[in-house]
């Protein structure tokens, strides 16, 4: 399936200023039970945003209409525990393309970058400024450049560039898609398995 | 040129052509898939107009939401059913091996690939399941995949991989009694965090890793994840190979000797070099409990949670959630606190070998009346040996029941779910918030902490009822 191309993005930005958010916090395995993509947004972070009797909790921040935007900014090891894709569905379905963290997990990250989302991991130190800007401004800006690889804070003018393996990078730049490339390389498959499989 | 780690000599075998410096496309020798991760890869593909490429690579389970009790019986939950359903409409369209409920290999992926024989050294292995390192303990390169890479191996027998770093973990020495794998694992956990080993390959070396049982070192590749790490495996030895000879597909006859050659290959070399390279003692390891949310939080389960101020300031607001998700207060011991169920089971304790620890445990005692306990095979090849060995005789003896193979509590997507606000200790993986059920309470421990913990009531270190002898059968 082709994903979004990926150029540019200035957004206001969401906060979550929680280390190690586990893939079973973005969508509890209860919610599992699918057999298509569609409609994960609306479980995103399902047991933190509501209570047991579906009442969104207020101190939530998703559930705060001050915070907006197409980038979630999370504490330390963002992803980690299963690898349930369902998590990088709900949130490009509720309408993230952008989780910006010190550090991700490693299948979280190969799951957001196949939906098109960019997990863009920089240092501890621009994360927890980034989180002291939104709290003085709700409505700061921040800049992520694939291109060129780097994040700004337009509130602070302060950048840092992020690593990202260049055959994923032109993906996302182009909004290709690995099983595309896989299939093109059928007869070099076929030849590796005849010689060393 | 230094010498290579069995990592870069599996994964230097599987490279079909490089695509950039540190990117490329990858082989995988054998795919698990489950109920779960699978129906829309399936849907992908069948979009695409194609077919599974190499069916007879791919092997089916239904494990992951699939009931514990009653399997005779159609499953209650719709949307279980349907994708039960969907994986045995997909493996019969596409000529896929599917083990499904109810059939004589059923039961848990990461269980079924060993007992099967299936699991090879050398092999590479993925799954829609974290998990999957669990089969890194025959010296595989083994790890969970997202439903995309899903599709892409049915499509194609390949994914597009970059080379992880790689990162030895030494364990010597020898483990005192009543510590077992579960506890170094979740003890290197505690050391280096969740979030240590992420980014790396882990391998698992030292004479305390060598001295382990194949399904002891399948618990510890098990939870390479939970620090973190892509993938941890153990180099093949003499009990690898006499763990898979005789097994269901294990080699025969003159390609068992072929392989074996093959696979004495594999070891890293003395000289190889790791990107990152840790020790520990085995000495250090007491029988270990987790307090916290994520499975790093665990301590020796004579200590205490730690006190705010042991801990990095920055690190404060999301332990606090976690104290307050627990119930707990920094600084408090964990001895003698009050547990309401005992899970064991899982890909990480559901062995035979587990439940054998847990019922030589309890032979003779009683359970404790504020313990729900649910006791659940990894699948029903283990849950026929314990039959066959009389484990369920003791088990029910000392008022505890044993279930139906599957994942059971350890996602709570059945039925079987830790009610809110009730504390569980689990043999299984993951300790996060809601895992075994809304607002569960989890600590993760071995089976013999487990068994110990089952018969009082409360939390409560194992050694004691060992320097009892008569007590230990």
């Amino acid at each position: 399936m082709p994903v979004e191309k990926f150029e540019k993005l200035v957004s206001s930005c969401v906060p979550l200023a929680i280390d190690n958010v586990d893939t079973d916090q973005i969508t509890p395995a209860r919610f599992l039970k699918a057999t298509t993509r569609e409609g994960f947004g609306a479980k995103l972070f399902c047991d933190w945003r509501y209570d047991p009797a579906g009442k969104p909790r207020p101190e939530f921040v998703l559930n705060d209409p001050t915070y907006k935007g197409a980038i979630l900014v999370a504490g330390k090891n963002f992803g980690s525990g299963s690898s349930r894709e369902h998590a990088a569905w709900a949130l490009v379905d509720y309408g993230f393309k952008v989780v910006v963290s010190s550090f991700f997990a490693d299948i979280f990250k190969s799951n957001a970058l196949n939906n098109g989302l960019l997990p863009v991991q920089v240092s501890e130190e621009f994360v927890s400024q980034l989180f002291e800007t939104i709290e003085k401004n709700p409505e700061a800006k921040v800049k992520v450049d694939l291109e060129n690889q780097t994040i700004t804070n337009l509130e602070t003018g302060s950048s840092e560039e992020f690593e990202i393996g260049a055959y994923k990078k032109n993906c996302m730049l182009n909004g290709y898609d690995d099983i595309d490339y896989l299939l093109s390389k059928s007869k070099e498959i076929e030849q590796f398995e005849k010689e060393k499989v | 040129m230094a010498g290579k780690t069995i990592i870069d000599k599996i994964w230097d075998k599987h490279i079909v052509e490089s695509i950039d410096d540190s990117t490329g496309v990858f082989y995988i020798d054998r795919h698990f898939i489950h109920e779960v991760t699978s129906p829309q890869a399936f849907a992908g593909i069948k979009k695409r107009g194609i077919k599974v490429a190499r069916p007879e690579k791919t092997v089916a389970t239904a494990d992951h939401n699939i009931p514990t009790q009653n399997q005779h019986l159609t499953i209650h939950d719709e949307l279980s059913r349907l994708q039960v359903n969907t994986l045995s409409r997909n493996c019969e369209e596409n000529g896929i091996e599917l083990y499904g409920l109810n059939h004589p290999y059923n039961g848990i992926v990461h269980v079924i690939g060993p007992e099967l024989g299936i699991t090879q050294p050398g092999m590479t292995i993925v799954c829609g399941d974290s998990h999957t390192s669990t089969h890194g303990a025959f010296g595989t390169v083994a790890f969970g995949i997202g439903t995309s890479e899903v599709e892409m191996v049915l499509a194609s027998q390949c994914l597009i991989l970059s080379r992880p770093k790689k990162m030895r973990i030494n364990i010597d020495g020898t483990l005192g009694k009543g510590v077992n794998s579960k506890d170094i694992v979740l003890y290197v956990i505690s050391q280096i965090s969740a979030g240590g080993a992420t980014g790396y390959f882990v391998e698992f070396a030292g004479s305390a890793i060598r001295s382990l049982s194949m399904e002891a070192r399948m618990t510890i590749c098990n939870m390479s994840i939970e620090m973190g790490a892509r993938g941890g495996l153990i180099a093949p030895d003499e009990t690898t190979f006499n763990y898979i000879k005789g097994r269901e597909m294990a080699p025969k006859g003159e390609e068992w000797e072929k392989k074996l050659t093959y696979w004495r290959s594999l070891p890293s070399d003395p000289d190889a070099v790791f990107d990152r390279e840790l020790h520990f003692k085995a000495e250090d390891i007491e029988p270990m409990i987790t307090y916290g949310t994520n499975p790093g939080m665990g301590v020796g389960i004579t200590g205490k949670i730690p006190a705010l101020d042991e801990l990095n300031p920055s690190d404060h607001k999301s332990f606090l959630k976690s104290m307050e998700y627990m119930g707990y207060q920094p600084g408090e011991p964990l001895l003698g606190k009050k547990v309401d169920y005992i899970f064991v089971g899982s890909c990480t304790n559901g062995r035979i070998e587990d439940l054998r620890a847990f019922s030589a445990f309890i032979k003779g005692k009683k359970k404790a009346d504020n313990i729900t306990a649910w006791i659940v095979p990894g699948s029903k090849q283990v849950e026929a040996q314990a039959k066959k060995e009389g484990l369920i005789k003791i088990l029910e003896d000392a008022g505890f029941e044993m279930r139906q193979p599957g994942c059971s509590a350890c996602l709570a997507m059945n039925e079987d779910k830790i009610p809110t606000g009730k504390y569980a200790v689990s043999t299984s993986n993951r300790n996060f918030e809601g895992r075994q059920g809304p607002g569960a309470r989890t600590m993760l421990a071995s089976p013999i902490t487990a068994a110990a913990i089952a018969i009082t009531g409360e939390i409560t270190d194992p050694r004691i009822f060992l320097e009892e002898p008569e007590l230990v059968s």
